[in-house]
């Protein structure tokens, strides 16, 4: 297949509003359109159908939707889209059957679409299912915040949606072009969410801050894409794949700068220290269930990018990446423990342990192995849950205004609201990495693959780490049960009296982040074993349908 | 090496460990949802539960083969299919009386101290140490030892930064972090050994210790990177000599339940810890790196000692006690003999016993008069005779004075060490007179004397606060007078890991005393079963192999 055609197969489906109408006209254009697997991009048109359609829809309402509508529906799309994926996850796996439904797959196993320019594997329908959970987190903690904030109608619920249909995009993406787009329209409907508290300046301000940043990076990424283009002649996957597989160019310069620009700005996504530096105030400026969705939801669908970029095309250069990597693990890891433990506002806290969360997840990468990527896939699913309720109770008790975030407006939690209290003492000592919590496991997991990829060190770093973190979450933990002790004993005490109302959507989310975090944590090998089958590939599919060639990572 | 698991069909049918292990969580679990407006029975479900796991425990106990050497009880259940992680307990004469000991000493701390407020989410979070303290010891897993060991934290620290005293938030966070630091070491030495030692089936990554142990898959360097990760874990929890400074902190502010409990029963996760999981598992390091334990334990012992000489407070003074005395457990441990590490064994309960009683007793004494402090007290024999007899009685027996039980392990030590290294032994025995001297020395002072104003109204102690310290006195007269049954449950295990370390490593012989019929190495003495010095004839299961052990004789000799 030549450049120029695998170009126009790909561009196809982007400008053409039905492709099936150009396969029938082949013959007299002598161009043949890419076949496009409908069903395996459900999950991606649901999303983003669903989120166009509930805009369309709620301007009929005109103002009178009922209570909490939105939010169900959003929950309902994600619901949905997650569900889409599973006849594609037991086609992917070549189950016999789904629950009572059994399955005939005349080609099981991974296989790519739309020219090859979509790639379904285990991993990118895995990345789908998280952010679709991550989206119905956020929905939950959305409803009674933007009736709280007076901010109610469906444009953060839509802009949610086409956001995590960008994400699904950058998780199934085999083309350099197709991850660009996925990324954009990820971001860009983030850039919106974060600035949409409009009557709280900080909010604008992370708006603005976030969208400029971010604007750069994806400069870097689009650059480096060029250069890999320049470098490769082509901007797909298995194409750069298969031309590295035959070709050693003498002189890769450009190559390299692109991988490095590449790196930038997926980096910048999921705030690695050194481009961390917008998460703090973003996360701190956002409102809060927006930041749910951000840390948990824009970091899945980047370190899928990262995944299908490095750890499977760029295997073979992994002595070039991988040390980058490696430094950008520990720079997170102890840049972002250090930091969060001199923070006095919870939610400035909570980035920068999501700094050092992103950390542990580059440790995963940069063992650039199958046990890796399980490792990463089990770190992001759990870390979903986890910051999903972390910041959750920062929803809560931001109270009206959003403003409640420091950390003496937690003090004597315990004894207004024990049970939240409660709540988030176990989503932090998860995130602390207590055993029995989901969150060791996920620790445990990225460990396991950085030693067994022969890199001690940097697991011992990452204990290390871990343990400097561990203080950020015991001074939270202070603060809401132990009051009174040698940190700021005078102060009074809130009673049953102070008491804040937890709205039922948010304590169901709660619920549901608690529940899974313990039960993972319990019986790990209810997430371990889809995390393991879901092994990100590279394989071409030609139109007939028969596998060309199979490029699995590790 | 592979007959190391031995079902027990005889107790096959009730899993008694797990019951050990899950029945004060499941205490747990229910004094959570009790509501909070019957905050009065929270004591009485508390109380139920451990003293079951008590009972049990001494029901196990019983139940014990005196002569198996190996894993009893053994139940394992697979629990993370992908890395095989089981759910893997035994007992073992080297862990039996640890279990033992935190079946009885919770209930006892249950009994002795009550709460200042909120007593529900006080003994829910007591009743989870003690699962996870039974846990740990019973382990045979290395990933569900490093949960269990790990999950003790999490309630010590609430208990201590919630229940405790003064600069508790503090204290509670230092003591979380410093042994949280050790543990991040373990885990990354663990996972490393798991890996490397490929000791499953098809060469597969196990984190079963009896498949471990029957592989040789380390090199030599790796083995003592390994250890190391592995020693400074338990170093912090022990704590050994320049990794105790979060103790003093920990003890001073903790209530009196955490504090019976810390001395009692955590300190032991991490001497245990070095013979279960460093002796046992990295014999070559262990020999190697016996010099420089040999000598923190010593420094442990005089530098304790001198400390605790010159505190003013009495929680402090009992806590550089531990340091000392636990000193003489890494001592024993690191002589690499059969004395030596009986010794130390006993040493670990003996302390737990004496400690845990002492802590006890300042309890009472906290209670009446707030403070610990010496110089507010003064004359107090006067007014209550019987706390200041059974202080007494309890202060001996932590001096060490033959007759009681901390005479025994001591002593045991102290022979083991001699033999194996003279002059460390000589400079641990010094160790033995300043315990005489701190202790006696703040006697004095808080005891002798004419009350003052403040503590001539000192109440002595109640019937009900008698009868806590009942138990202890007895095992404390009974275990100084006739250690034996305990000698002889421990001698088969210990022996096990003596002669699989002289099998391990090239060149290394026990260190054994010259002129005594134990000469030689033991491999030779496996293979023809002497008569022993019939030693066994008061255990429960008589005419057993175990004869050779010359431990027993020396301690009871020296006793009798």
């Amino acid at each position: 297949m030549s450049i120029v055609t695998s170009i126009l197969g790909q561009t196809q489906p982007l400008i053409s509003s039905n492709p099936m109408n150009a396969a029938e006209s082949a013959p007299i254009l002598h161009l043949a359109g890419p076949s496009v697997d409908w069903l395996a991009l459900l999950p991606l048109l649901i999303l983003l159908v669903g989120g166009l359609l509930m805009l369309t829809f709620s301007s009929f309402l005109r103002g009178r939707a009922p209570k909490g509508l939105f939010a169900t529906v959003t929950v309902v799309i994600a619901a949905a889209a997650a569900l889409s994926a599973l006849p594609v996850w037991a086609r992917v796996q070549n189950w016999e059957s789904l629950l009572w439904w059994t399955t005939n797959h005349s080609q099981p196993g991974a296989f790519s679409t739309v020219g090859g320019s979509v790639g379904i594997d285990g991993f990118s329908l895995f990345i789908t299912i998280v952010l679709c959970t991550a989206v119905a987190m956020a929905a939950l903690l959305a409803n009674a915040y933007l009736r709280r904030e007076d901010m109610e109608g469906p444009e953060f619920y839509v802009l949610m949606l086409i956001s995590a249909s960008g994400g699904v995009m950058m998780a199934m993406a085999n083309d350099l072009i197709v991850m660009f787009i996925g990324i954009e329209t990820l971001s860009i409907a983030v850039y919106v969410l974060a600035g949409m508290h409009l009557r709280r300046v900080q909010s604008q301000e992370s708006g603005i801050k976030y969208f400029v940043l971010g604007a750069f990076s994806s400069a870097f990424l689009l650059y480096g894409i060029a250069m890999i283009y320049g470098a490769t002649g082509s901007v797909n996957l298995i194409q750069i794949k298969d031309f590295m597989a035959v070709v050693v160019p003498a002189h890769n310069g450009f190559l390299l700068l692109g991988l490095a620009l590449i790196l930038v700005g997926l980096a910048f996504k999921v705030a690695a220290v050194p481009f961390h530096a917008w998460s703090p105030d973003v996360y701190d400026g956002a409102p809060t269930p927006a930041v749910a969705w951000m840390a948990s939801g824009v970091k899945a669908a980047a370190f899928a990018g990262l995944v299908r970029v490095f750890v499977l095309t760029f295997s073979n250069y992994g002595a070039t990446w991988r040390p980058i990597v490696y430094a950008l693990a520990i720079l997170s890891m102890v840049v972002g423990a250090a930091l969060a433990i001199v923070q006095s506002n919870v939610k400035r806290m909570l980035a920068y342990s999501s700094i050092s969360h992103a950390g542990f997840m580059l440790m995963a990468l940069q063992a650039s192995s199958s046990q890796g990527t399980a490792a990463i896939a089990f770190y992001v699913a759990v870390y979903t849950f986890m910051v999903a309720g972390s910041f959750g109770v920062a929803t809560i008790v931001g109270r009206k205004g959003d403003g409640h975030h420091s950390l003496t407006d937690y003090k004597g939690l315990s004894r207004s609201n024990p049970v939240l209290a409660a709540a988030f003492t176990l989503l932090l000592l998860a995130q602390a990495g207590v055993p029995f919590t989901a969150g060791f496991f996920a620790k445990f997991y990225a460990i396991t693959a950085a030693v067994n990829s022969h890199s001690t060190p940097l697991a011992i770093i990452a204990m290390v780490s871990a343990v400097i973190s561990a203080f950020l979450y015991l001074r939270l933990i202070v603060a809401m049960f132990m009051s009174g002790g040698d940190d700021g004993a005078d102060a009074p005490l809130p009673d049953a009296a102070s008491r804040i109302r937890v709205p039922f959507s948010a304590g169901l989310a709660l619920t549901v982040c608690v529940a899974v975090t313990v039960l993972f944590g319990l019986v790990p090998d209810l997430l371990v074993n889809p995390a393991r089958d879901a092994t990100p590939a590279l394989v071409k599919v030609e139109a007939t349908g028969a596998p060309m060639s199979s490029v699995t990572g590790g | 090496m592979s007959s190391m698991i031995l079902a027990n069909e005889a107790v096959a049918s009730f899993p008694i460990l797990p019951a050990l292990v899950f029945l004060p969580m499941v205490g747990a679990a229910v004094l959570a949802l009790i509501p909070r407006s019957r905050p009065e029975i929270s004591r009485q479900v508390a109380i139920l539960f451990a003293l079951a796991t008590g009972v049990l425990s001494i029901f196990m106990l019983c139940q014990f083969k005196t002569s198996d050497e190996h894993f009893q009880f053994t139940v394992s259940q697979m629990w993370v299919s992908s890395l095989d992680i089981k759910f893997f307990l035994g007992v073992d004469g080297i862990s039996l009386f640890l279990v033992v000991l935190t079946g009885i000493l919770f209930p006892i701390a249950l009994f002795a101290a009550k709460p200042d407020n909120d007593p529900k989410g006080y003994y829910a979070w007591l009743t989870l140490l003690m699962g996870g303290c039974m846990g740990a010891f019973l382990s045979l897993d290395l990933f569900l030892f490093f949960l269990m060991f790990e999950i003790t934290l999490v309630p010590l620290y609430m208990l201590i930064g919630k229940w405790g005293h003064g600069r508790r938030v503090y204290a509670a966070t230092k003591f979380f972090l410093y042994t949280m630091l050790g543990s991040a070491f373990m885990l990354v030495s663990i996972v490393s050994l798991a890996v490397l030692a490929k000791a499953g089936d098809n060469g597969a990554i196990t984190f079963d210790f009896t498949k471990i142990i029957a592989s040789d898959n380390l090199a030599t360097g790796t083995g003592r990177w390994l250890f190391l990760g592995m020693a400074i874990a338990f170093a912090v929890k022990v704590p050994a000599f320049p990794f105790h400074t979060w103790l003093p902190d920990a003890h001073t502010e903790a209530p009196t339940a955490g504090s019976i409990d810390l001395a009692g029963i955590l300190l032991k996760l991490g001497t245990y810890g070095f013979l279960r999981f460093g002796l046992e598992l990295f014999p070559e390091a262990t020999v190697w790196f016996a010099p420089v334990m040999l000598t923190i334990g010593a420094i442990g012992i005089i530098y304790g000692g001198i400390v605790a000489a010159m505190q003013k407070n009495l929680k402090r003074l009992v806590a550089y006690s531990s340091l000392a005395h636990m000193g003489f457990a890494i001592m024993g441990l690191f002589a690499l003999n059969m004395e030596g590490v009986q010794g130390s064994v006993l040493q670990m309960v003996n302390h737990g016993i004496s400690t845990g009683a002492l802590f006890i007793l300042l309890g009472f004494l906290y209670s009446r008069r707030h403070t610990y402090e010496i110089s507010e007290l003064k004359g107090i024999a006067k007014v209550a005779p019987v706390f200041a007899g059974i202080f007494t009685i309890v202060m001996l027996s932590s001096i060490g004075l033959p007759g009681l039980n901390g005479f025994v392990g001591e002593f045991l030590v102290l022979v083991g060490t001699f033999v194996a290294h003279r002059w460390w032994a000589v400079v641990a025995a010094a160790g033995v007179i300043i315990a005489a001297l701190y202790l006696l020395w703040a006697y004095q002072r808080v005891f002798q004397g004419e009350p003052d104003e403040a503590n001539a109204s000192f109440p002595d102690l109640r019937i009900s606060e008698r009868l806590v310290m009942v138990p202890l006195l007895v095992l404390i007269v009974f275990l100084g007078v006739y250690p034996k049954p305990m000698l002889d449950r421990i001698a088969p295990s210990v022996k096990r890991v003596i002669t699989r370390m002289e099998l391990q490593v090239d060149g290394f012989h026990e260190p054994v005393t010259q002129g005594g019929s134990r000469l030689g190495p033991i491999k030779e003495l496996l293979h023809e079963p002497s008569s022993g010095h019939g030693a066994t004839e008061g255990s429960a299961e008589s005419g057993t192999s175990n004869g050779e052990h010359a431990l027993a004789p020396i301690g009871v000799g020296v006793i009798r």
